[in-house]
């Protein structure tokens, strides 16, 4: 029996606690986040108008995966297919992968190489900038049937994305209000995302890992500078990311955005672990092959990790010399999808790029320090099955939302639900 | 001048190997490879595509060494097992000391409360060679069908 009819027929006098959350949340409040936030469907649903489709800039795919005119990718403006596509102006255009006739899909793969697109059902076409161009029996077969008289096809079409490109990333956006993509990120983030991606990018592998969580979970996980070191027991251990570690974390102004590093310190051999009595410290831990964590400061900055989120779903990652972006789509209140990318530079040296398949066991799906990361969101997801109104602790640091010098902190999390409410107007 | 790689030899191995997984006995799987091996797990997508990285990339034995003290002591998830089936090995080229081969398997992953899902399936693109009297694996590239990882890849395939 559902909690309606129950509700409703059974108990006309009081409704069962917890039938329906109460969905309350007080203004301003950062330091607690009611479960209801990951579990609500009516919530998933204003989540595609407000934040997917609403003032922001949502990463698609990188420029090097369209490079050439005719080339194109599929991918998602939160729930909303899209396709990408390089005309022939050498411009990069985005829309709505839906037909305007009944509505099908109009590329079905994941991408390739077209001159222009036809829907498989009526056989609309389209060209490379989402135009309908054709209209199969426009004028009817024999004098009879086709479109109405006052049919015009410049009135129908997919909705078009307003494409912005920084440092290789192709955003789209579906609003006017989004400011130019540099003032969407700010100097700091925008500087942060330049020195890794600061030349031609080639993809070395493309993966995706199915999450069983709502998808702010993960995203807050990412920022989440406060487990990183408790949870992901690798790193602590070969002293890749300590807390005591010179490093830092920087928020932007809309709090949406952040980047987490760390800089190179060799020296540091930190008690705090052992002292807290931690499972992370483990100093028996060695590698056979220590090579595999040999970096390589290829951004001649020390710099050997960086962890930066751009609002709603983006996360461009440097761990040592594995590069990577990864774009978080929705998928159901209960279900994410992680696109990781696994990229190079064009001019890799041959041991430059074996350091990053070497590293890229470090991240994705079996990364030693991000593999727990596919897992406690579900972890999370079930723990509050029943708890729609109760509320997560996110109090580390303060209740602040801006930079500070360590990373035992929850700033970055706050950051992001402050960036959050202000989209969604709760 | 040691036995000729024959296609029940391979069987065994093949057996064997996974066998050794889904017994959980992790601390012998990187036995069943040579010290210059290259394992790696990857998609069709990715195969097809020529990409190089793998969603595990080992080009040494010792990293097949780390990555099971990496899972026994560092890593965390739920307790979990494989279920291996394998189909039949197709030879692909013989060299004599070498051999190349291609065998499907299937894989179901048994969580701790008993929840059992197809995890993967696919093939292993393998290159089996002589060392003494056994084969070992001096490649072992794992070409799952599917561009998806459902959670996390803890055990390896
Ligand atoms: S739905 Fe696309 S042509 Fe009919
Ligand atoms: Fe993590």
């Amino acid at each position: 029996m559902d909690a309606k009819t129950n509700n409703g027929a059974t108990h006309s006098n009081s409704a069962p606690p917890n039938s329906t959350p109460a969905m309350e949340w007080p203004a301003g409040v950062l330091t607690r986040i009611p479960f209801w936030v990951y579990q609500s469907p009516e919530l998933y649903a204003q989540e595609q108008h407000r934040v997917y489709e609403g003032p922001i800039w949502n990463y698609l795919c990188l420029e090097c995966e369209v490079a050439k005119p005719g080339d194109y990718r599929t991918t998602f403006l939160g729930s909303m297919p899209v396709v990408v596509a390089r005309d022939y102006d050498n411009e990069i255009y985005a829309f709505e992968n839906r037909c305007a006739h009944r509505g099908a899909l109009i590329a079905l793969d994941g991408g390739g190489h077209a001159r222009d697109f036809t829907c498989v059902y009526h056989a609309w076409n389209y060209d490379l900038k989402g135009n309908l161009k054709g209209v199969a029996f426009e004028d009817g077969v024999a004098g009879k049937g086709g479109m109405g008289k006052t049919f015009c096809r410049a009135d129908h079409g997919p909705r078009k994305l307003r494409i912005a490109i920084f440092c290789g990333l192709v955003f789209g956006s579906l609003s006017d209000d989004v400011p130019p993509i540099e003032e969407y990120l700010g100097d700091e983030i925008a500087r942060r995302i330049a020195r890794v991606l600061h030349k031609p990018l080639v993809v070395i592998g493309r993966f995706t890992q199915m999450l069983p969580n709502n998808w702010k979970l993960y995203f807050e996980n990412v920022k989440d500078t406060y487990h990183a070191s408790l949870l992901h027991t690798f790193f602590t251990t070969f002293k890749i990311n300590r807390l005591s570690q010179r490093g830092g974390l920087v928020i932007d102004e809309s709090g949406g955005h952040h980047a987490s590093f760390a800089m190179i310190d060799p020296t540091v051999t930190g008690g705090d672990y052992a002292q807290a009595g931690l499972r992370s410290e483990n100093e028996d831990l060695t590698l056979t092959d220590k090579s595999l964590v040999a970096f390589e400061d290829e951004f001649h900055d020390g710099c050997s990790l960086q962890i930066l989120t751009v609002f709603p779903g983006l996360v461009v990652q440097q761990i040592q010399n594995a590069l990577a972006v990864r774009q978080v789509l929705p998928k159901g209140q209960h279900s994410t999808a992680l696109n990781w990318t696994y990229i190079g530079f064009a001019d890799d040296t041959p041991d430059l790029r074996r350091a990053r398949l070497r590293q890229g066991n470090l991240a994705g799906p079996a990364g030693y320090v991000s593999m727990e990361d596919g897992a406690v969101g579900g972890f999370v997801q079930r723990g509050i099955a029943a708890a729609a109104n109760e509320r997560a602790v996110v109090e580390m640091g303060g209740g602040g939302t801006t930079n500070e010098g360590t990373r035992a902190t929850e700033a970055s999390v706050r950051g992001f639900w402050k960036a959050y409410r202000a989209n969604m107007g709760i | 001048m040691a036995a000729a790689i024959t296609l029940d030899r391979i069987i065994a191995v093949q057996a064997a190997y996974v066998r050794c997984i889904d017994s959980g006995e992790l601390e012998s799987w990187p036995d069943f490879f040579t010290d210059d091996c290259l394992y790696k797990v990857t998609t069709a997508e990715n195969h097809k595509l020529g990409f190089e990285a793998g969603i595990i990339y080992a080009d040494t034995k010792n990293m097949l060494i780390d990555r099971i003290v990496s899972l026994r002591q560092a890593n965390i998830y739920e307790k979990q097992t494989y279920r291996h089936i394998l189909g039949l090995p197709t030879i692909l080229a013989n060299g004599g000391n070498e051999v190349e081969c291609e065998t499907p398997f299937f894989v179901a992953r048994i969580m701790h409360d008993g929840q059992t899902d197809v995890f993967a399936t696919g093939r292993y693109l393998d290159t089996c060679r002589h060392a003494g009297n056994d084969l070992k694996f001096a490649r072992k590239i794992v070409v799952c069908d599917s561009s998806r990882i459902d959670t996390l890849m803890a055990i390896p395939l």
